[in-house]
């Protein structure tokens, strides 16, 4: 599915991730995990293009089609089947709930400007079932009756569940979470552990997160990456990863 | 509803035009002048805010587009000998000395190179953000205006133009500016006038979820660059006479103060700012003159008015930045009660 290749990412003379290589498999679901500052969301907006890496090149081949994507624009990448939600969540503030949905699937839509002003039967066609898909992801997160509300008066939780709903509406086929468990309670992180399992199957996704919580890492994550100071240190079940000493090295500090 | 809505719209416009045909036999053609350039302020209002507002592209340009769309209709519907009275100091280029097209080509051909310059300029500047395109917009209005000073041989350079048919009446603005309500108010219905709110509230967020910034930035940089040359071509043809110190920055600032009191993104707020403010503009002229309270009479400061009109949009932006006409945190409430 994804295949990063040796990248390496400096900001002058800061060196945030160092010849990172790794492969995610279709379906899996990945776990990247790192303490602070390692270089973890640095690894997300260099896969969806919002960084060039420096070095290094990232493969997606989503069907056999191998596609280098590390010099592609963000809408680009997106369109070709990644998309992610943010850390410190990014919604269209002032928009309504719904319109947040709706535009995730713009990227997919065919007609151009001039017929979705004159309303030709194609665009209206394809509007509707936009909306409709739109109402559809909402009543899965469970955010249905808030639908007209605007994006940012809704509570915290709710906010990364419509985050979560908009970047389904773009029919990724790789989903990149960073923290989505941020901020929860054990009930909420529970939840929302058993929504990730359930959209992963309904829209047969592979998954690659970023995560804080071990509980949510260790229960749902095939795989774990771990990054210190930018460099894969370890990687491998849960299981081995819960044993390995350079891990608990990074996360501990060692005398 | 959708029906319910094209039926309040058919509504509305019946409404306009009978109010229009009414004011057109009661009002003097003074009145009735000021209500032709309430219309014109509508197109210039919206267009800018489809650039400003809906887009967020923060652009001040726009006495640029519509010197350009002025000048073209002006150029393509004078007459023949009128333009030879005009060119006295150097001929015009033959070719556009013998044109004389009649008023909707014309107009339409200012919105089309107004719009063509907007897509030209746009791809270049287009990549700035923020104050930096503001500064370039600016700059490119400026341009325009210095070019048209020194083409003498198709604009007639400084002396400007005298005697275009005065072909504007209430039907011609007040029928644009319908047609732009309508025109704009479907464009941001549709996908892709959301996908440019999306711009304006988060470009990063945008572009992660598949929009290209750039194609819809010029999407709609064209698109509002178009309504400004039409906005501009009515207005020669309301005036009559048209030189290039008319398209100075203080024209762009009219319609930005139009939007801002109207409303960033709010189609009805600017409706109603562009024509409380064209007639304000009007009325309020008495305080550039001199005042007589009885005991003392206060001399008159020519420009006293756009003095009022600066610091009533300074307390705008300080104290009401969704604009006069929207109370948005109310909005919200109630659709949060409503819910429960």
């Amino acid at each position: 599915m994804l295949k990063i290749d040796n990248v390496t990412m400096k900001f002058g003379g800061v060196v945030a991730v160092n010849g990172f290589n790794c492969y995610i498999e279709n379906g899996q679901v990945v776990g990247l995990i790192g303490p602070n500052g390692a270089g973890k969301t640095t690894i997300f907006n260099v896969v969806t293009g919002v960084y060039k890496p420096t070095e290094g090149e990232i493969i997606f081949d989503p069907e056999g089609k191998e596609e280098k994507i590390s010099k592609l624009r963000p809408d680009q990448i997106a369109k070709l089947g990644i998309c992610r939600t943010f850390q410190n969540i990014r919604l269209f503030k002032e928009l309504s709930v719904v319109e947040n949905v709706f535009i995730g699937s713009h990227l997919r839509l065919k007609s151009n400007v001039f017929s979705s002003i004159i309303r030709l039967p194609k665009y209206n066609n394809e509007e509707r079932q936009m909306m409709e898909k739109a109402f559809y992801l909402l009543e899965k997160v469970g955010l249905y009756e808030e639908k007209n509300e605007k994006a940012f008066s809704l509570p915290y939780g709710k906010q990364r569940r419509l985050e979560i709903a908009r970047a389904l509406a773009t029919e990724p086929k790789l989903l990149l979470l960073d923290e989505p468990a941020a901020g929860m309670n054990p009930q909420e992180t529970q939840e929302l552990m058993e929504f990730i399992a359930e959209i992963k199957e309904e829209f047969d996704l592979t998954i690659f997160l970023i995560e804080h919580h071990m509980e949510v890492v260790m229960g749902i994550c095939e795989k774990i990456l771990v990054l210190d100071h930018g460099t894969l240190i370890s990687q491998g079940s849960p299981q081995e990863i819960q044993n390995d000493e350079r891990v608990i090295e990074a996360y501990l500090g060692v005398e | 509803m959708r029906n319910k809505k094209i039926i309040l719209s058919l509504i509305g416009i019946i409404a306009t035009g009978i109010l229009l045909f009414i004011l057109g036999n009661v009002l003097d053609t003074y009145k009735i002048r000021i209500l032709n350039l309430c219309g014109i302020y509508i197109i210039l209002g919206l267009s800018m805010n489809l650039i400003n507002g809906f887009t967020g592209l923060f652009s001040l340009g726009h006495a640029g587009f519509m010197a350009i769309g002025a000048y073209t209709v002006a150029i393509l519907t004078m007459s023949v000998p009128m333009k030879e009275l005009n060119f006295f100091m150097k001929p015009m280029v033959p070719f556009l000395a013998n044109l004389e097209w009649s008023f909707f080509p014309a107009l339409i051909m200012a919105g089309l190179i107004s719009a063509l310059v907007g897509f030209l300029i746009g791809a270049p500047v287009l990549k700035l953000t923020d104050d930096y395109l503001a500064i370039a917009t600016l700059g490119f209005s400026e341009i325009i205006r210095v070019v048209f000073i020194n083409i003498q041989s198709i604009t007639n350079g400084a002396l400007g133009l005298k005697g275009i048919p005065s072909n504007t009446n209430l039907w011609w603005s007040w029928g644009t500016a319908v047609f732009t309500i309508i025109f704009i108010g479907l464009l941001m219905e549709g996908s892709y006038g959301k996908a440019f709110k999306a711009i304006r509230e988060d470009e990063i967020a945008a572009r992660s979820m598949g929009i290209d910034l750039f194609k819809h930035k010029v999407m709609s940089f064209t698109i509002g660059s178009f309504f400004a040359g039409v906005g501009g071509g009515l207005l020669a043809a309301l005036l009559g006479t048209i030189d290039p110190t008319m398209f100075k920055f203080a024209l762009t600032f009219n319609i930005l103060l139009i939007v801002v009191l109207g409303g960033m993104g709010n189609i009805k707020g600017t409706v109603i700012s562009a024509i409380v403010i064209t007639i304000a503009m009007e009325a309020l002229r008495f305080l550039d003159e001199s005042i007589n309270l009885g005991f003392m009479t206060i001399q008159g400061i020519p420009g006293m008015r756009m003095v009022i009109f600066s610091i009533i949009l300074m307390l705008v932006v300080i104290f009401k930045k969704d604009g006069l006409l929207k109370s948005n945190l109310k909005d919200v409430r109630r659709n949060y009660a409503k819910n429960r």
